[in-house]
């Protein structure tokens, strides 16, 4: 199992901040494409360019994540602070 | 280099601050002070407040890395962010960055760095709630992805 964080629109826009999901190892573009067969809103939600990053339990690494069992996994639309 | 973050709902007093700086920043002739504000509006419409939210623990690491990144290409003797988040009304401060070192030209591109990663970098996320009731969260700007791009170049 992994537990997913959705932050920013992608709270409102997939009607959840968090979800645990069944999960046999992979990495975060595996996650992605799954989670983005859920249906339309799913895939527009978490398109390419939706995606800022996907953060596995709280380290913050560029690109393509592996994401082991049991992980935590904050999944980060574009970022607007400042 | 001395570095304290803080990402907290309430506001900041710039002069406290300052002061908790100035007592850790050492032989420093030059303190950069930049205040984040909520405008009053987002192109026509009014706003009413901004409601900012982040990943906490995340959001920390990510500036302490920025402000670290900072601290290699400049020699800073201090470093100061303190973002807020939750609810913040039109006028109130967002982010508080203030930085020190020998020499002014080191502070101001320093403070120029830090803020052009921590807008393009840092989790946080914005929506805005306009004065009609309305909200909208905020697209990231290609502007301040190019802002940040040009530090790349004198890597």
């Amino acid at each position: 199992m992994i537990r997913i964080l959705y932050f920013g629109f992608l709270r409102e826009a997939l009607g959840r901040d968090s979800e645990t999901l069944a999960w046999d190892g992979g990495d975060s573009d595996a996650l992605l494409a799954l989670l983005r067969e859920r249906g339309d809103n799913w895939a527009a939600a978490l398109a390419p360019d939706k995606v800022f990053r996907v953060v596995v339990d709280r380290e913050v690494r560029r690109g393509v994540v592996a994401i082991p069992d049991g992980a935590e996994v904050g999944i980060l639309p574009p970022v607007t602070g400042g | 280099m001395w570095l304290d973050i803080t990402v907290r709902e309430a506001p900041f007093v710039v002069a406290f601050e300052e002061e908790r700086l100035l007592a850790e920043a050492g032989d420093a002739g030059a303190v950069v002070t930049f205040q984040g504000r909520v405008r009053g509006h987002d192109g026509e419409l009014p706003l009413a407040a901004l409601h900012l939210e982040h990943y906490p623990g995340v959001t920390e690491d990510e500036i302490a890395r920025i402000a670290r990144d900072a601290q290699t290409r400049w020699p800073l003797t201090a470093c100061r962010v303190l973002h807020r988040v939750g609810r913040l009304a039109v006028g109130e401060g967002i982010v508080l960055l203030m930085v020190a070192s020998r020499h002014r030209a080191a502070a101001f591109a320093a403070a120029e760095y830090l803020m052009d990663y921590l807008k393009t970098e840092a989790p946080f996320w914005k929506r805005e709630e306009f004065v009609d009731g309305s909200c909208r969260w905020v697209d990231a700007k290609t502007s301040d992805d190019e802002a940040a791009r040009r530090w790349e170049a004198d890597a």
